[in-house]
């Protein structure tokens, strides 16, 4: 989908758990997240700290929307 | 003589120890068969024998996935086994990813043959066919009893040392054989064949990498517009459009203007195969609603198209995906869409 979606000329960033797969469909921009079942989110955290990740996460996301790339990049920090 | 022994890697779910809930055990080894092994021990009877079975949970050996297969390499090397038989995974990706990295790690450390079982589609098959025969399988786990033969037949053949062809999916190595024609007599028969628009097969297939080129960055995020798409599933409660667990035949449209944020009572996963607790209680894990309005709110980002798409990616077609992005990205694209955010599961 990731990269049907970038084929008709919009960038898109992926955001996933198991980045391996992200990288073998050939996602262009990918931020690794959390966990498979709650990939923007951690239930261990109390619901503040939880938001913050799911706003950092989201951050790094527009960043990688906002960094030109020439071949598939994972953004890691 | 003795025979030959056989360690088998499956999932959690296949050991018996639990589904989703249990996608997090750590690995661990039992002596002899454990579920689906049995099935092949009739088929092996005479040639081999599963000494010993490891499993691990399958969330656990694709988020740890290196401290894991260390431990299962450990398990697997401790039955001095002479072949490593993986799965059969079908088309569940993450338990493929796990048999493909077991195959890698068994191939690289111990130098003995893999043979597993998998769908051609499972992402763990293009990943990892290299390591290991892997005979294709269905899709679902419903093809166990054709799969069993097909992957005791190949065992068999590895175990004695035949040349094995076929009944595998590439693993993309070459092969050197002694062919009747040489090999510019062969070259100038498929020449002529296709001058004269008659069918050849080329001895040697360019291969086909599908990638897409990046498109450019956004300038500047304050001013764009962003859309939220999703193949972990989320959906509104009560999953209007009915967007199948696995193999989503369809994926959905839903306004996104009057939610701020997703609670147990607005939202909930469509997803099978992954345990939906998380996603049920709280959908902004699986689709960042909450903080994206936010970020609309404070200008840190221009604009959100007002609708999200969502489908399922468990075990879904790579087809039925491209059309379903292709559907979705003319619908973004209408709305003057500059960026997307798609989160997967």
């Amino acid at each position: 989908m990731v990269k049907e979606i970038e084929r008709h000329g919009l960038p898109v960033v992926h955001m996933c758990t198991v980045v391996p797969i992200s990288l073998t469909v050939g996602a262009n921009r990918i931020v690794p997240t959390v966990a498979i079942p709650y990939p923007l989110g951690n239930p261990a955290l109390d619901p503040a700290e939880e938001k913050e990740l799911r706003r950092k996460l989201v951050r790094k996301a527009l960043r990688a929307l906002q960094t030109e790339v020439t071949e598939q990049t994972v953004f890691t920090d | 003589m003795s025979k030959f022994r056989i360690v088998h890697y499956i999932n959690q779910f296949y050991a018996g120890i639990g589904g989703e809930d249990k996608a997090d055990v750590q690995p661990e080894k039992r002596d002899g068969i454990v579920g689906p092994g049995m099935a092949f021990r009739g088929a092996l009877a005479d040639v081999a024998e599963i000494v010993g079975t490891v499993f691990c949970g399958d969330n656990y050996m694709n988020d740890h996935s290196e401290e894991a297969c260390a431990t299962v390499l450990e398990m697997i090397r401790s039955y001095q086994p002479d072949l490593v038989l993986v799965g059969p995974a079908f088309n569940a990706g993450r338990y493929g990813m796990a048999c493909g990295m077991v195959a890698k790690m068994v191939d690289e450390n111990l130098h003995i043959p893999v043979v597993g079982g998998i769908y051609e589609e499972n992402p763990g098959a293009d990943m990892y066919r290299r390591y290991a025969y892997f005979v294709p399988t269905t899709n679902a786990a419903s093809g166990m009893r054709k799969a069993v033969p097909e992957m005791a037949a190949m065992v068999k053949k590895v175990l004695a040392g035949e040349e094995i062809r076929d009944g595998y999916l590439k693993k993309g190595l070459r092969q050197n054989y002694f062919a009747e024609e040489r090999g510019s007599k062969r070259a100038v028969d498929m020449l002529l064949k296709k001058i004269n628009g008659e069918e050849f097969v080329t001895e040697y297939p360019m291969p086909v990498f599908d990638r897409v080129e990046p498109q450019p960055a956004i300038k500047d995020i304050t001013k764009a517009r962003i859309a939220l798409v999703s193949s972990g599933g989320p959906v509104p409660k009560g999953n209007p459009d009915h967007i199948e667990s696995s193999s989503a035949s369809k994926f959905g449209k839903y306004c996104l203007k009057d939610i701020d944020d997703f609670t147990p009572e607005n939202g909930q996963t469509a997803h099978g195969g992954y345990d939906p607790v998380y996603a049920n209680q709280d959908l902004d894990r699986v689709l960042p609603l909450d903080v994206v309005k936010e970020m609309v709110r404070d200008g840190e980002i221009g604009s959100l198209h007002d609708y999200w798409y969502a489908t399922v990616g468990n075990g879904t077609a790579v087809a039925s995906a491209k059309k379903f992005a292709a559907a979705i990205a003319e619908q973004l694209l209408a709305d003057h869409v500059d960026g997307v955010i798609l989160t997967s599961t």
